[in-house]
């Protein structure tokens, strides 16, 4: 979806806001919300193509409005919604639905470290034959899927080089919508800044995408 | 226009700060179709996350005794020093260097704190030469395993919409002006890879031990935004 979250090369945004010292959370509820959305995630209803996509779909107004963790409640809310975790009147009461089945919850106290010394696993134990080789020159593909993507826009159409073929991961497009994890080769794409932004880019520049088989083409 | 958007991005960021002042009225007074309904739920934020706490936990979706070891461990044990770790070792073992290197997410799991199953990681070395920049410009995408939860900047619109387009721009930001020769490589995380770089080890700290060199390596030196120094200041002037 060529929404507001794949701003990569907009312009105007204003300075970095760098904050000393930054706490880890900013307020109790932030992580309550970290953890309640890792919590959820060990359910096999949800995954992290999806929680990304549901994010995307925030209004872009909004979305830029809402700080991070305001993005994760709506998030997490509009996903466990829409896979039968909860009910939207649920999210308004606050209250289980009357005679609603208690489930047993699928992160345990002592899940919690080795979850997250593991963190976001997207490779895939199969063999899959390598669309590209190492050295080869591709284009990403001219492509404007309304669902999710992880091809950025700014590298739509621009050629790059195969730099390393990082191995086989569930493919996110498809993934998000449950739609299967179609496992695929990833490949760490070498542009030059100048293919993407022109001449106003530093000659010597390089912008590395990961993207996987089916956003290539050969060029 | 120009200064309507500023505002408003100035507001998600003294948001993004400040977090729990920030109110949800604009959310309710739109009726817009989407799965998360704002109707009728409490306004501030800390309310509606307690609110769905209470709801998941009566539901059995979650056990709050998990919850509170997730926000211990994001506080207390997963950060920078992780990765500071792992950079010190880089620097005094030249084998263990290599290793690094060339299979990062193996080499980090021998510290303990990643898992050799774990999210697959990548280093990236800045020479004299090189320059590397990590970002996640679809969203925030960080390794957490070793640097611990990103901060507010880098997650922010700002850092992610420039970085690709105007990477020597921000390391300017952050008091870092690169030579015209040195190539300037980023990042951008867009699969399931997570990136660190492997700063230069700074001159002068050669009767340095690994633990002390440690103690240099700062977060902002392995997203790449700085460089490790003797004088550690922790971000932009």
């Amino acid at each position: 979806m060529n929404g507001v979250h794949d701003m990569g090369g907009m312009q105007d945004m204003g300075p970095i806001q760098y904050e000393k010292n930054e706490p880890v959370f900013h307020a109790r509820w932030e992580g309550r919300m970290r953890a309640l959305a890792q919590a959820m995630w060990a359910w096999p209803q949800l995954n992290i193509d999806a929680s990304r996509y549901q994010i995307e779909m925030i209004p872009p107004v909004e979305y830029l409005r809402n700080s991070y963790y305001e993005n994760w409640f709506a998030g997490l809310t509009g996903l466990i919604v829409k896979r039968g975790l909860v009910t939207g009147a649920e999210i308004e009461t606050g209250l289980p639905a009357k005679g609603s089945p208690k489930s047993t919850p699928a992160l345990t106290p002592a899940g919690v470290l080795p979850v997250l010394a593991k963190g976001i696993v997207g490779a895939r134990d199969v063999r899959v034959v390598p669309l590209f080789k190492v050295g080869q020159r591709v284009r990403a593909r001219n492509i404007n899927p309304v669902g999710h993507t992880r091809l950025p826009r700014y590298a739509r159409g621009k050629v790059g080089t195969i730099e390393r073929d990082r191995g086989v991961f569930v493919f996110p497009d498809t993934n998000a919508d449950f739609q299967g994890e179609k496992p695929q080769h990833v490949y760490s794409v070498r542009f030059a800044a100048r293919e993407l932004w022109g001449q106003q880019a530093a000659p010597r520049d390089i912008v590395y995408v990961d993207l996987w088989d089916d956003y290539l083409e050969s060029a | 226009m120009d200064t309507t958007r500023r505002g408003m991005l100035k507001t998600a960021m003294t948001a993004a700060g400040a977090a729990v002042t920030h109110d949800f009225a604009h959310a309710q007074d739109q009726d817009h179709e989407h799965e998360h309904s704002h109707q009728a739920v409490p306004s501030d934020p800390a309310l509606r996350v307690k609110s769905l706490e209470s709801l998941l936990v009566e539901k059995g979706l979650v056990d709050p005794a998990a919850l509170d070891a997730l926000v211990d461990a994001f506080e207390h044990k997963l950060g920078p020093r992780n990765g500071a770790r792992v950079i010190a070792r880089a620097w005094v073992d030249p084998a263990y260097k290599k290793r690094l290197l060339a299979d990062a997410t193996s080499a980090i799991a021998e510290f303990g704190f990643t898992s050799e199953q774990g999210a697959h990681m990548v280093a990236v070395e800045n020479t004299p030469k090189v320059h590397n920049l990590i970002v996640c410009t679809l969203c925030s995408c960080y390794p957490w395993p070793v640097l611990g939860l990103p901060p507010v900047w880098y997650k922010s619109a700002p850092y992610r919409s420039r970085s690709v387009i105007d990477p020597r721009g921000v390391l300017r930001e952050f008091g870092l002006e690169l030579a015209e020769e040195v190539e300037v490589r980023v990042w951008d995380s867009t699969a399931e890879l997570r990136y660190i770089v492997l700063p230069e080890r700074p001159a002068g700290t050669e009767k340095l031990n690994e633990q002390e060199l440690a103690a240099l390596v700062t977060r902002d030196a392995m997203i790449g935004v700085t460089k490790v120094t003797l004088s550690q200041s922790g971000g932009p002037a």
